[in-house]
């Protein structure tokens, strides 16, 4: 695990603009209208094309993530070597992202649909969404507030990998990681072009 | 037009990433608004001792940049439906109907279910499909990778025990 430095945000006018609360909130608002648009306009914020996904008869949802991901990685990538944007990865563990993953993945397949996928299913007129579904998630939420202090002692801690990143795990330059990913996340949606999906 | 290339819908939200990282200093994420929006709720019923658990202490119940994501969502999606003429009120989707029957009560019960794991699950793993599934693994971070992974693993196998048990 190498000390790879992690490039900060380094322009004056983006910090201040980061910096500006109230218009944060409202471009919040504004990135999340275009995102739930988007969503839409994919097909993903209906329950046949996620569940399609999941029963592997539909692979939609694969497609719009993997390419957005190649799209950000590039982009947010050069922004970061050129110092106008910080990256924000998450701190993980075994014991978090394995455990909680599967315990999403299973609700995922009960629900069809995900936390940001519901909200625009809502927009779009589904009310097992809206009664259901989102009660549930802040009932979830809710359950996992009150357990928290109990599950960060006994098991989200356990084999802690922090905020590591792929490049510093693999200690090859950034640009080497997203060049691979980009090969691996591209050659699996050439894939399934090929074979039909 | 009613639906666009999930390529061309993949690439418009991977370039929406790079101006909420640039103009916001933001990922795209979800699930932590839920957690905040419960918190909240949870105040009007429990009163100001909510502020006080370790939890919301960590991730404070306001309504801030990502709450405010979620509600444009929304409204953005509402608004791609309607101008295509795709909006419509629905309690039990058509695959599901075919398998389960098409009583919203049943529906809406296993989607309070799921949703109760979804909600539990990307608490627990730190993220979701967006905060982990594509903001995460854009930025190549291992917790996120290694959830998504999760994530579908999770949701093939349910499904595929879910729909076997259909009709």
């Amino acid at each position: 695990m190498s000390a790879q430095p992690r490039k900060q945000v380094n322009v004056g006018w983006v910090k201040e603009l980061h910096a500006r609360k109230g218009l944060q909130l409202g471009l919040g608002f504004f990135f999340g209208i275009i995102f739930g648009f988007l969503l839409q306009k994919g097909g993903v914020t209906r329950y046949n094309v996620i569940i399609g996904q999941l029963l592997l008869s539909d692979f939609t949802v694969v497609k719009v993530m993997l390419s957005a991901v190649i799209t950000g990685m590039l982009g947010v990538r050069f922004l970061n070597s050129l110092g106008f944007v910080s990256l924000h990865p998450k701190p993980g563990s075994v014991g978090m992202n394995v455990v909680g993953g599967l315990i999403f993945g299973t609700g995922f397949g009960i629900l069809g649909y995900c936390p940001g996928t519901i909200a625009g299913a809502v927009g779009n007129g589904s009310l097992d969404a809206l009664f259901g579904g989102l009660v549930g998630i802040l009932l979830g939420a809710a359950a996992f507030a009150e357990l928290y202090p109990k599950l960060e002692r006994d098991i989200l801690k356990k084999m802690d990998y922090r905020d590591i990143t792929l490049p510093e795990l693999l200690n090859i330059s950034p640009w080497a990681a997203v060049f691979l990913a980009a090969l691996l996340l591209g050659g699996v949606l050439w894939g399934l072009e090929r074979l039909g999906l | 037009m009613e639906q666009w290339s999930p390529y061309a819908v993949g690439i418009g939200i991977g370039v929406l990433s790079w101006f909420t990282f640039l103009l916001s200093d933001k990922p795209i994420g979800a699930s932590t608004a839920y957690a905040r929006t419960a918190g909240m709720l949870e105040k009007v019923f429990r009163g100001e001792k909510v502020g006080e658990m370790a939890y919301f202490k960590k991730f404070p119940p306001v309504v801030d940049w990502e709450g405010m994501l979620v509600a444009g969502i929304v409204l953005g999606s509402f608004l791609s439906a309607w101008l295509s003429g795709t909006f419509r009120l629905e309690w039990v989707p058509s695959i599901w109907a075919a398998s389960f029957g098409s009583s919203p009560f049943l529906r809406v019960l296993a989607a309070l279910v799921g949703g109760f794991l979804i909600g539990f699950g990307s608490r627990w793993a730190g993220g979701c499909t967006s905060g982990h599934g594509i903001s995460g693994t854009l930025q190549l971070t291992l917790s996120s990778w290694v959830s998504v992974v999760c994530f579908f693993i999770g949701g093939i196998i349910t499904a595929f025990l879910l729909f076997s048990f259909g009709v």
